[in-house]
């Protein structure tokens, strides 16, 4: 392991929980277990696109509406995430991971600690190559929903109220 | 004219009062968030100019980007229409709603479906419009209008929004908190959502290259409105485009930070529609959504409604450049004190609002709020993409001058020799021509001052221009600064190191001369030879009013007079700080290049100046130096805008006092805004931050750097503060 992923990992890790973010470092076997222990079931979840790792039993991967509706928790991947602003990408997929992500109180991500990435032009670079490509689209996520549309800062607004993400070392 | 003027007062006066606590709090909030957010990048000066040149590029090849986008996205898969105005829009908009036969259509928050009003089009036709954005419903239920550009129900306060949530909703229990209001909106507008059948955004960004749109938001619901239902429209001003997806990144790092003060907001989509993600359809529950329907729709409504002819229009074109931050509003101290129920027009508010409503709406939109910019210049720093807001308003106003009424200025013609073919209204003319009215003033001082602030008199400025009756006039000294330099008997410096020109600014020749004797003091003890030539008003008052031609001659005659010193190699001193502005900004705009640049590159604030002279080795011991004695300081607004407030404070510091220095945008007085009757209450509570800050700075001195700072600081303090070089000036020499 570099010097330079020790320093984006933790740059990474201090800039998400300054917004309130959990994280929990697993190494590939251990991955299904962390997952298991951040859920609050029932959960939702999309396959992992990772040979080595994989989701915990009791997440649902093929869900319906009543399913997204009736969970708590969503666990989806993270394609990248970008240190210095504590941001994960998550990308549209034909599995669903975006209302995964996005309709339940909890959104649990797991990311590779090999895709952070330093800053917003080295993400911004990535998205260039893979949108001119595959004319994709991916959400820039810091932090859970909020809004101070109501007279004071509330977290979890339309979106999920709490993140944990799972960085796979 | 008096009673359209009372009418303004009167409207102010009650947004004042009824919205003015919450915009307040929540646009300095923003504005402290700002500062805050944007000292964290390690090159924001940079970033904003790589912003400002990526809009610049834009907008120059837009043409040829509408194109390539129309093709990018037909190859995506999507529709682009390309709408010549609202209705236009409006039309193909509910066509699209006919076809998919939809019942509803939820929206995220969009100015630009704000400007053309599509949620009126589409509730005619028969379509449910439900805004998504929590502040956005809040307004839509109170059927009230945006007073912000980013934070639309900002003037709203957390009991106003639960009194009429209870009220509409007779909910089991009274609705109170924060998270009781959130928890209630978000239950109420998912289930509106899950049975939607288009789903309509505005865009931040579009990228010609891939099609990909960026929306900026924190709550979710842009993202739900866009994968819930089959159908999407986003609605974009043709200005939106920017070539390429690696174009995103300064906006996306500015936006937040510039306008709420985020460094990033919770969500930043990067769309290509259509979208690769299946639909959720809530009325088929129990088929997985994996294999559900992917038959996306995507319509991107491209928006001209006068943006076209604007890039076509010399001196509105960069309002294009604008991204929508509010960082404008945030900062603008007349903003802070009103919202954008006053300070805006039929769809935007804020500084840059007055390019937006002239160029979308109308000479009459933009004229109801225009007067509101002051030119204090505050938000050009903020804009990330470097708009000179102050010139739009300028031009604005001076367009809207052209269309004014012409018939009752006999009143003030004797006393205005401006070089207006058109009709700027006896007020503006009265102020813009202060240079004559100084002139005469003085000469009948101290007479015309008692003739002037006597209420007979008083009374009838006020009823014939509008000058506020609360306000002392400005006082006319005699003799001038220049009679005093003439007739002193001193003689310069033996042996100077170097001849320097000191600017007799109107207000320091007429009414400001102890600072003018002061800096002659000041400057001569730090071994300079001063000279005072006569030389015109720098044209201020002027283009504050809109005069532009005025302002222009006004300038060519200082040019006129200070160039060939120049040439000669001296430097231009200048203790008003907004006539420096002038020198070094606004003649860019009104003078051919080369006449420009000379002045502006040799031109100096006297407490710049005096910081120059010291650094090169000048002692500080012939000024009046203090062993810890406290001033409070406020700057002037151009003065910070030009980065110049720290020499004042490095200079004060390196003479032995300790400064505290106030944080607030600007004094409310602004030239000669505060003045005027219509916006004398409103310059009042500007000022009402200023006293607050001074009065508990508590300090043995408060001094000041503008005329305006001056004469509003004596009206809040009772007692009008000295100019920094007072302070310094040696003992005994001043006049």
């Amino acid at each position: 392991m570099s010097n330079k992923h020790v320093d984006l990992h933790g740059q990474f890790a201090t800039q998400a929980r300054s917004y309130g973010v959990g994280l929990t470092e697993a190494s590939p076997g251990e991955v299904a277990a962390a997952i298991a222990s951040a859920v609050e079931p029932p959960a939702v979840g999309t396959p992992l696109p990772w040979d080595d790792v994989e989701l915990p039993d009791g997440v649902e991967t093929d869900p319906t509406p009543a399913d997204i509706e009736g969970a708590t928790t969503g666990v989806t991947a993270a394609s990248l995430a970008i240190a210095d602003y504590g941001s994960i990408v998550l990308t549209m997929d034909d599995a669903g991971s975006e209302p995964v992500s996005l309709f339940e109180d909890l959104h649990v991500a797991v990311l590779r600690e090999a895709d952070i990435v330093p800053d917003m032009q080295a993400a911004f670079e990535w998205f260039g190559e893979q949108f001119r490509e595959t004319r994709g689209s991916a959400i820039v996520a810091t932090g859970p929903s909020a809004t101070a549309d109501m007279g004071a800062l509330v977290q979890g607004a339309h979106g999920p109220e709490h993140v944990e993400v799972i960085v796979v070392r | 004219m008096s009673s359209k003027r009372d009418s303004k007062a009167a409207h102010i006066r009650h947004i004042m009062q009824t919205e003015g606590e919450a915009v307040g709090t929540n646009t300095r909030g923003f504005n402290d968030g700002r500062y805050e957010s944007v000292a964290k990048l390690e090159d924001y000066e940079a970033l904003k100019d790589e912003a400002r040149a990526i809009k610049a590029d834009a907008i120059e090849r837009l043409p040829d980007l509408i194109d390539e986008l129309t093709q990018t996205v037909e190859e995506n898969g999507g529709t682009v229409y390309i709408a010549e105005d609202a209705a236009d829009a409006n039309e193909y908009i509910a066509e699209v709603c006919t076809e998919t036969e939809a019942d509803r259509l939820v929206k995220s928050k969009s100015m630009t479906s704000e400007e053309i009003e599509v949620n009126d089009h589409l509730e005619r036709e028969g379509v449910d419009v439900v805004e998504t954005d929590l502040g956005e419903w809040v307004l839509q239920l109170a059927d009230e209008a945006p007073s912000h550009i980013v934070a639309p129900a900002i003037h709203k306060s957390r009991e106003g929004i639960a009194d009429l949530f209870n009220a509409q909703f007779n909910p089991d229990a009274e609705l109170e908190t924060a998270e009781e209001l959130t928890t209630f909106a978000r239950e109420q507008l998912g289930e509106l959502i899950q049975g939607a059948d288009v789903g309509m955004t505005g865009a931040n960004f579009i990228t010609a290259d891939s099609g990909t749109m960026a929306l900026v938001t924190s709550e979710g619901n842009a993202r739900k409105t866009v994968v819930v239902p089959e159908t999407q429209i986003a609605v974009a001003g043709v200005e939106k485009i920017v070539p390429s997806v690696e174009d995103l990144q300064p906006f996306i790092e500015l936006i937040g930070r510039s306008g709420t003060g985020q460094d990033i907001t919770s969500y930043i989509s990067l769309l290509t529609p259509p979208v690769g993600s299946p639909t959720v359809d809530f009325d088929d529950p129990d088929t997985p959504v994996a294999v559900g329907d992917d038959d996306r729709e995507f319509h991107l409504v491209l928006i001209d409604n006068g943006r076209m002819a604007m890039r076509e229009d010399e001196d509105l074109r960069e309002t294009l450049y604008c991204i929508r931050c509010s960082a404008c509003s945030n900062t603008c101290a007349n903003f802070q004190s009103v919202g954008g129920h006053a300070f805006g027009g039929e769809t935007y508010s804020g500084g840059i609002a007055t390019g937006w409503e002239a160029g979308v709406h109308g000479m009459d939109a933009a004229a109801e709020f225009n007067d509101l910019c002051t030119g204090c210049s505050r938000c050009v720093e903020a804009c990330p993409v470097g708009i000179d807001i102050p010139w739009i308003n300028t031009v604005v106003r001076d367009r809207i001058n052209a269309g004014t009424d012409a018939k009752l200025e006999f009143l003030v013609d004797g006393l205005t020799p401006d070089s207006e073919t058109s009709g700027p209204g006896v007020q503006k003319r009265l102020f813009g021509n202060f240079e004559l009215l100084a002139k005469v003033g003085s000469t009948f001082a101290p007479l015309s001052n008692w003739v002037a602030n006597a209420g007979p008199v008083s009374r009838v400025l006020e009823g014939a221009a509008g000058v506020a009756h609360d306000r002392d006039l400005p006082e006319f000294q005699r003799p001038t600064f220049r009679e005093w330099f003439e007739d002193r008997d001193r003689g310069p410096p033996v042996d100077p190191d170097r001849t320097v020109v000191l600017y007799p600014d109107l207000y320091t020749n007429y009414m400001m001369v102890e600072r003018g004797t002061a800096a002659v003091a000041a400057l001569e003890a730090l071994g300079v030879e001063v000279v005072v030539p006569s030389v015109p008003g720098a044209g201020r008052a002027p283009l504050s009013q809109g005069m532009i031609d005025t302002a222009r001659s006004k300038a060519e005659r200082v040019v006129e007079t200070l160039g060939p010193y120049v040439e000669d190699g001296h430097d231009v001193v200048v203790i008003e700080p907004s006539d420096l502005a002038m020198f070094r900004g606004d003649y860019e705009r009104l003078l051919p290049q080369d006449s420009y640049e000379p002045l502006a590159e040799n031109s100096y604030e006297i407490l710049e100046y005096v910081y120059g002279l010291l650094a090169n080795g000048a002692d500080t011991d012939g000024l009046n130096l203090a062993d810890g004695e406290t001033v409070a300081y406020h700057s002037h607004c151009q003065q910070r805008t030009m980065g110049l407030e720290e020499y004042s404070i490095a200079v004060l510091d390196a003479c032995g006092y300790d400064v505290t220095t106030s944080d607030v945008e600007c004094c409310g007085m602004a030239g000669s805004f505060g003045y005027k009757e219509q916006y004398y209450e409103l310059a009042m509570d500007v000022g009402s931050n200023l006293e607050a800050q001074l009065r508990e700075a508590n300090c043995d001195h408060v001094i000041a750097s503008g005329t305006s700072c001056t004469d509003q600081i004596g009206d809040l303090l009772g007692e009008e503060p000295s100019h920094v070089i007072e302070l310094l000036a040696p003992n005994g020499e001043t006049q």
